[in-house]
């Protein structure tokens, strides 16, 4: 039997706070339960397992609760013939690995963490290292139930309110609460992956590797940001596929040590010299030039979630990320640029990632377009606002555009000049759906100038 | 393994089903809601499970128990493993403060879930054993001011499974008492995090591997054994102390 969950008059106690991945934090606690048609009602926002790295699973200034969606995971249908899988939004890329790799299936679109929720990626629109041929999740859905702002509960697809289908993908939740997915899963195999990864000496040889890569269904990059001069963007380019099941070691893959960072780790462990070390130990842990072979799918995909809560290593005050695609047309030398900016001002981080994308996504706020992303993770300092002020202006200046899930910090005025050719497309849907925003984060309140306190049933206004 | 799990609609009983059934077993899902019954029997057959059923048995009604436990045995054809997670929560403010729901949870938790034990058992002992798994609490493991209520049933049910499993190991059936600390369910949803606070996904398999290695008694997570040993020795004037 379920204790009184929910009450938004029960006021806080201090230890109440929301966290977002990156460590930025809100007051506000999670209500969670199995049933999530019920708990949704009237609810201002749902947050799957908080991966998302700034302010949008947090709740907007002066509301208190918000859904947690993990306990409704139930798996409802899945047709082996064609592999679509019915599933409830709470259900874990972790726990639906584990039910399908065995059985030859998996996720078209994988996340860098398996830590996330159906819900949470399509609202975010994910894509993965296989964007430049898969594209993102949208593309893979087949239909979606969802509690709209207004109360009632849709199915909606390409068929069935086909604006409310593309508008939930990379809406980042403000649409309505996701309470099922439904998905159609990848035939594998075997559940291994074929990995050669090849280190690079400097940016051009890594982008060429990339590029002359392109064929391969997954690449991804990953940089060292603190070399530089003759080395500057040296690296490690990786692509994959699923292996054929005479490549595949004869068992199943198993995920590695699960060790744990149990607390924040303190500030004077995170600095040049650590990060250099990080640094040169991940471009180094591959002796030869070339690494080629089967791996499992948790090291190709995750290799970050075998450190259980390893955002605590950036201490007290966490990290962020700043995800940016450099369009296709801009060149390379915008890439390059955008390194630049870092290494001049020293703001490094441990993890530098780098991606083609491909075509853009269905959604109306779905991230990636033609081009080169390049994911950073930035320890939160007294110099991250200005940081991030630059980065987006250069963003603005060759004509690209940022992650939301991964964004705490950009400025409302930075995002609508990326996003000027979409967002009004973006606040109609917002305007037909919920004109009274009833659904809302502190993301939202920060980018789009969504209204602070508890939804009236006037309705909030604007 | 063939297994019949009364709770498995929810919480840990959820989870530890989806363990058995990713390496395929074959699951009865016993529970009163014939909706979250079937879905439960969906979800674990898709899972893996070698086939499932949904049974409704109701642990507040022992006039279920028999008709349940044989229905489940038909399907099964062999009763391997009966798995207990069912039961009902209050906190100790609320059972203090509304004695019918006190009522209740002291019925079920401790008269009901040992008559349903009664049943299971004879089953299990009829075919030459098996294995009985039955979710208590490390509330039971001593008089705190916290829990006192719910803890004395489970103290009474701590009880109960360790005097079955003495008198009947030697016959064939293993009798497993799991002692979960928190873990982030439904049930506790709301509540303030205590500490050790673990995933039903991350305990489930400690309850599978009790299972096949008949350990008779399993603290979930693990850290509790210690705990629980420190504290079962604290002094009662140390204990009256501590908020614990």
């Amino acid at each position: 039997m379920n204790s009184k969950t929910s009450d938004p008059t029960v006021p806080l106690a201090p230890h109440e706070r929301l966290r977002g991945w990156g460590g930025m934090s809100a007051p506000g606690r999670e209500i969670r339960s199995e049933d999530l048609r019920a708990v949704t009602e009237g609810a201002v926002l749902s947050r799957g397992l908080g991966r998302s790295y700034g302010d949008a699973s947090l709740p907007p200034p002066g509301v208190t609760e918000v859904v947690g969606t993990s306990l409704a995971d139930r798996m409802l249908a899945f047709d082996p013939a064609t592999g679509v899988l019915r599933a409830e939004a709470g259900l874990s890329l972790a726990a639906l690995a584990r039910a399908f790799l065995p059985q030859g299936w998996f996720t078209p679109v994988s996340t860098g963490t398996w830590f996330v929720t159906l819900g949470g990626m399509v609202a975010s629109d994910v894509h993965g290292k296989n964007h430049h041929v898969a594209g993102t999740i949208g593309r893979h859905l087949r239909s979606l139930v969802v509690r709209l702002p207004s109360g009632e509960i849709v199915t909606c697809s390409r068929d069935q309110h086909p604006e409310l289908f593309f508008a939930c993908q990379g809406g980042m939740g403000l649409f309505g609460h996701i309470l099922e997915v439904e998905l159609a899963l990848e035939k594998i195999p075997s559940p291994w992956v074929w990995q050669e990864s090849y280190q690079c000496p400097d940016l051009d040889s890594l982008l060429d590797t990339l590029e002359a890569s392109a064929s391969w269904p997954m690449t991804a990059c990953w940089i060292d940001t603190l070399a530089t001069g003759g080395s500057f963007g040296r690296g490690l380019a990786m692509r994959g596929r699923w292996a054929e099941r005479r490549e595949a070691p004869p068992r199943m893959p198993a995920p590695g040590l699960s060790p744990t960072v149990p607390f924040d780790a303190p500030s004077w462990t995170l600095n040049d010299l650590s990060m250099k070390a990080f640094n040169f130990v991940w471009y180094h842990k591959q002796l030869r030039e070339a690494a080629i072979g089967p791996v499992t799918p948790h090291a190709w995909f995750t290799p970050l979630d075998a450190v259980k809560h390893w955002s605590r290593a950036y201490g007290k005050r966490g990290f962020t990320q700043h995800q940016a695609v450099i369009p296709r047309e801009a060149g390379r030398d915008k890439v390059r640029g955008f390194l630049e900016i870092l290494s001049r001002r020293g703001g490094t981080g441990f993890l530098c990632v780098v991606k083609d994308c491909g075509p853009q996504g269905e959604g109306l706020l779905s991230f990636p377009r033609p081009g080169t992303s390049v994911a950073l993770d930035l320890p939160v300092n007294d110099g991250i606002q200005d940081l991030i002020d630059e980065l987006n202006r250069y963003v603005i200046d060759v004509g690209g555009r940022i992650y939301l899930t991964k964004d705490g910090y950009t400025r409302r005025e930075h995002f609508e000049a990326m996003e000027a050719e979409r967002l009004p497309a973006f606040h109609a849907a917002r305007d037909r759906w919920d004109p009274e925003r009833r659904l809302r984060s502190a993301m939202s309140v920060r980018l789009f100038g969504d209204p602070v306190g508890p939804a009236t049933t006037t309705g909030a206004g604007r | 393994m063939r297994v019949a799990v009364l709770g498995a609609t929810r919480g840990m009983g959820r989870e530890v089903a989806r363990r058995l059934a990713e390496r395929g077993d074959t699951l009865v899902v016993l529970a009163r809601d014939a909706g979250a019954g079937e879905a439960m029997a969906t979800d674990l057959r898709i899972r893996g499970a070698r086939d499932t059923a949904f049974v409704p048995c109701d642990l507040a009604d022992p006039t279920t128990f028999a008709p349940a436990l044989d229905a489940a045995t038909a399907f099964l054809h062999q009763l391997d493993a009966v798995v207990v997670t069912a039961g009902l929560f209050g906190t100790q403010e609320q059972l203090e403060d509304d004695l019918d729901l006190c009522a209740r949870v002291l019925d079920v938790d401790f008269t009901k879930t040992i008559l349903f034990c009664e049943h299971a058992r004879t089953r299990l002992l009829e075919r030459g054993g098996g294995t009985l798994v039955v979710f208590s609490s490390v509330a039971g493991d001593r008089g705190r001011k916290t829990t006192g209520l719910y803890g004395a049933t489970k103290a009474g049910l701590s009880h109960y499974l360790e005097s079955l499993d003495h008198k009947f190991r030697s016959a064939g059936l293993v009798t497993i008492t799991v002692k979960p600390g928190f873990i982030r369910t439904g049930m506790t949803a709301g509540l303030k995090e205590a500490p050790f606070a673990a995933d039903a996904d991350d305990v489930a398999p400690l309850v599978v591997k009790a299972m096949d290695r008949a350990a008779p008694v399993v603290y979930t997570p693990r850290i509790w054994q210690l705990v629980m040993l420190v504290i079962r020795y604290l002094p009662r004037f140390v204990m009256r102390r501590v908020g614990f």
